[in-house]
């Protein structure tokens, strides 16, 4: 007789999921999905609303990123009044953004993953989490705290806040960064750079004894879809979209994330909340693509900071073209917090930062705005329709988690083939569990981010009459 | 004109014959909540917040629309007193949608300010959530059903001091909605004279200027003072 498993709630992510896994009669697997079962629904609840509130209402899809839904939105409302804002409103959102990299990924790896890296993925439960490492590595800890807090107070400081700082709108932002804060950030970068090459050397040594997780926890080909600058490096905030493949081919680049609509497209399938998006040339399943740490770093040809192209020139050899372990979404964030500190320093002796020149005025231009950005998992795109007036008619949300859905279940469904490991009368160890929610959490998912839109989900209706016999049957097929 | 001497929560006051309890009061430091008063603008008595107790009367009688009178023995915060307001506060916070996080005035809101000064930290009764529309036809304003408290201080200052009577109220009870002229957009009235006076005295981000995102207005208070001085004056009669 075949088995269900359920690990739920999947834990040490962002948002609800579960995970389910069929075992059949000899208890194999038979098959594994990832289900995001929340739902937020922004682009319904936007609409009616003025264009100018949408950056502080987007920004409340998320406590964690809330600066990168700040950005594509306020990039948005910006095509919607077709300006091109003043370079120290510029300065600024680039600032911002590259610390909420920072401290998301400071969160996803010291926070949420450590416990797996450093104790083992077959660590009781018990002795495998935070607190307990509090206890067995507390310097560590402490570091990836302080991280995570530097970047949230350079946030606070470019925004007024650390959590949903709303000062970035439509035409640019609402006030001056202080001239002060620089030496304050300034005072805190050798810290941070010291530690984010301490967390990279230790996460380099350890992958010796992740060679199985390494190989078999989401290792699979796909696409990988990210912003470049101008000459093909690392870029957050402004730039074309490249597409890459499993060997390292260019499959399309200088695409206009404005037009991003015109080249990705989003399937449905049965059980979760979360679309599945794809590369449309390719179409779905074959154009699935992934995005974030992982992808951007497959994606760039530099990262245009000393010490970040050191480190991507070495993590570029762990592939062949493309690095296709999940696994090492982990380094790549990692090397990204080393870009995003070093970037920040540059920042700090940018002139251009303290301009008073801020805003750019002007009435509505424009029916449709599309702002992107890179978000700390990936590609985030927001488009928006209004009408006359400026009222939202319409929105939508590509969100980067949902980019990696049809990712996270493969990586799920390969994990729970390589690992789970059960007879036809015992359960699988607890240690093999983890590691399906340990795939999930090289993702560094955002559920809460990505489940928005509505009457677009398949759906399977089945009524039973009071003795459960099946009385009729409905299913809805998605668009 | 004569004085009149009463006591208010407990303090010996005066205050001039005609003069209300609220402004008798606000004179002598004792500041009693509203949102519909403003000063230089007509009593409307619409928010009930200024709701007090007078010795020898059983109703609870509006402070701004009470004329003083000689011995007469006020309190204006017994425990009774601040139960009401808190109500009438959640009354209000869950009549429409008022969402202080995307609000224009986030931070400088008289609703708001006056929720957190009673400790409204949560709302008891059900959010209504109408669907209410937002009105952005007007070329520099917006107004924003969803935060509109029907305090009237727009309808009332458009009347007396501009003289344009743009605004008025239409429907009645849950139905009443603030219109200008005859139901039609802001930005087709024929009245309006674009002066602002509105925005500026509406107590919450119900009526705001156009291209300011969140929490970014702030409303100048103080304009109303100095256009009823300057009137009472004559300083613009030469």
């Amino acid at each position: 007789m075949s088995r269900r498993i359920v690990v739920a709630p999947v834990t040490r992510i962002e948002g609800h999921a579960k995970i389910t896994v069929h075992l059949d009669a000899g208890g194999s697997v038979e098959s594994a999905q990832f289900h995001v079962t929340e739902f937020r629904g922004f682009e319904k609840l936007c609409e009616g609303r003025p264009f100018q509130e949408m950056p502080g209402l987007m920004s409340r899809v998320c406590g964690i990123c809330p600066v990168s839904h700040i950005l594509a939105s306020s990039k948005a409302g910006d095509m919607l009044l077709g300006v091109e804002i003043p370079p120290a409103a510029v300065k600024q959102r680039r600032l911002a953004n590259y610390a909420q990299i920072l401290q998301s990924h400071a969160l996803s790896f010291f926070h949420l993953s450590s416990p797996d890296l450093l104790l083992g993925m077959d660590a009781a439960p018990e002795q495998r989490n935070l607190f307990a490492l509090t206890g067995a590595d507390r310097e560590f800890l402490r570091r990836g705290i302080r991280l995570r807090q530097f970047g949230q107070r350079v946030i606070e400081m470019v925004g007024g806040r650390r959590i949903h700082p709303g000062w970035s709108g439509p035409g640019g932002v609402q006030h001056c960064f202080p001239a002060a804060g620089r030496d304050e950030i300034l005072g805190w970068i050798p810290e941070a750079l010291d530690s984010v090459s301490l967390a990279l050397d230790r996460m380099k040594r350890l992958l010796d004894s992740f060679r199985p997780e390494l190989d078999h926890m989401g290792n699979f080909p796909s696409l990988f879809l990210a912003t470049v600058s101008p000459d093909g490096a690392l870029e957050y905030y402004d730039g074309a979209i490249r597409i890459v493949d499993a060997a390292g081919n260019v499959i399309a680049e200088d695409l206009d994330p404005r037009r991003y609509f015109t080249f990705l497209g989003e399937a449905s399938e049965q059980g979760t909340f979360m679309k599945f998006p794809f590369y449309r040339p390719f179409g779905y399943p074959q154009g699935h693509y992934r995005v974030g740490p992982l992808a951007r770093l497959n994606v760039a040809k530099s990262a245009g900071t000393a010490a970040a192209d050191r480190e991507l020139r070495e993590f570029k050899q762990r592939g062949q073209g493309a690095v296709c372990q999940s696994f090492h979404y982990h380094l790549a964030r990692l090397v990204e917090m080393l870009h995003c500190v070093e970037r920040i320093e540059e920042l700090m002796a940018d002139g251009e930062l303290l301009g008073d020149n801020i805003q750019a005025r002007a009435a509505l231009n424009r029916r449709e705005g599309v702002g992107s950005c890179e978000a700390p998992r990936g590609t985030l795109f927001h488009r928006y329709q209004v009408d006359r007036d400026g009222l939202m008619t319409g929105a939508d949300l590509l969100i980067a988690t949902s980019q990696n859905n049809r990712a996270m279940n493969l990586a799920v469904e390969q994990t729970a083939r390589r690992f789970i490991k059960a007879g036809p009368d015992t359960e699988p160890a607890e240690g093999m569990l983890n590691r399906l929610e340990a795939a999930i959490r090289c993702y560094d998912p955002c559920l809460s981010c990505s489940t928005h839109a509505l009457g677009q989900m398949p759906i399977r209706v089945e009524v039973l009459d009071s003795r459960g016999r099946l009385v009729s049957e409905f299913a809805r097929q998605s668009e | 004109m004569s004085v009149r001497t009463l006591e208010v929560d407990g303090r010996t006051i005066t205050a001039l014959e005609g003069q209300t309890v609220f402004s008798a009061a606000w004179d002598s430091g004792i500041r009693i909540p509203r949102l519909c008063h403003l000063g230089g603008l007509s009593e409307a008595g619409a928010c009930r917040l200024c709701l007090v107790e007078i010795e020898g009367q059983k109703k609870l009688q509006p402070a701004c629309l009470t004329k003083v009178a000689e011995d007469m023995v006020v309190n204006t915060a017994t425990p009774a007193l601040l139960a009401h307001r808190r109500l009438i506060v959640e009354l209000l916070l869950a009549e429409r949608n008022h969402v202080c996080a995307v609000c224009v005035l986030n931070g400088a809101c008289e609703l708001q300010d006056l929720a957190a000064q009673l400790g409204v930290d949560h709302v008891r009764l059900r959010p209504q959530y109408p669907s209410l529309p937002v009105d952005l036809s007007h070329e520099r304003f917006g107004l924003d059903h969803n935060r509109c408290i029907l305090c009237t201080r727009c309808v009332r200052v458009c009347d007396e001091v501009e003289g344009a009577h743009t605004w008025d109220v239409a429907g009645r009870g849950r139905n009443s909605r603030i219109i200008s002229d005859l139901g039609e957009p802001w930005g087709d009235s024929g009245s309006c004279t674009s002066c602002g006076k509105c925005v500026q005295v509406c107590p919450t981000g119900a009526l705001f200027s156009k291209g300011r995102t969140v929490a970014e207005m702030r409303k100048d208070r103080g304009f109303l003072r100095y256009i009823m001085t300057a009137r009472e004056k004559k300083l613009w009669i030469s």
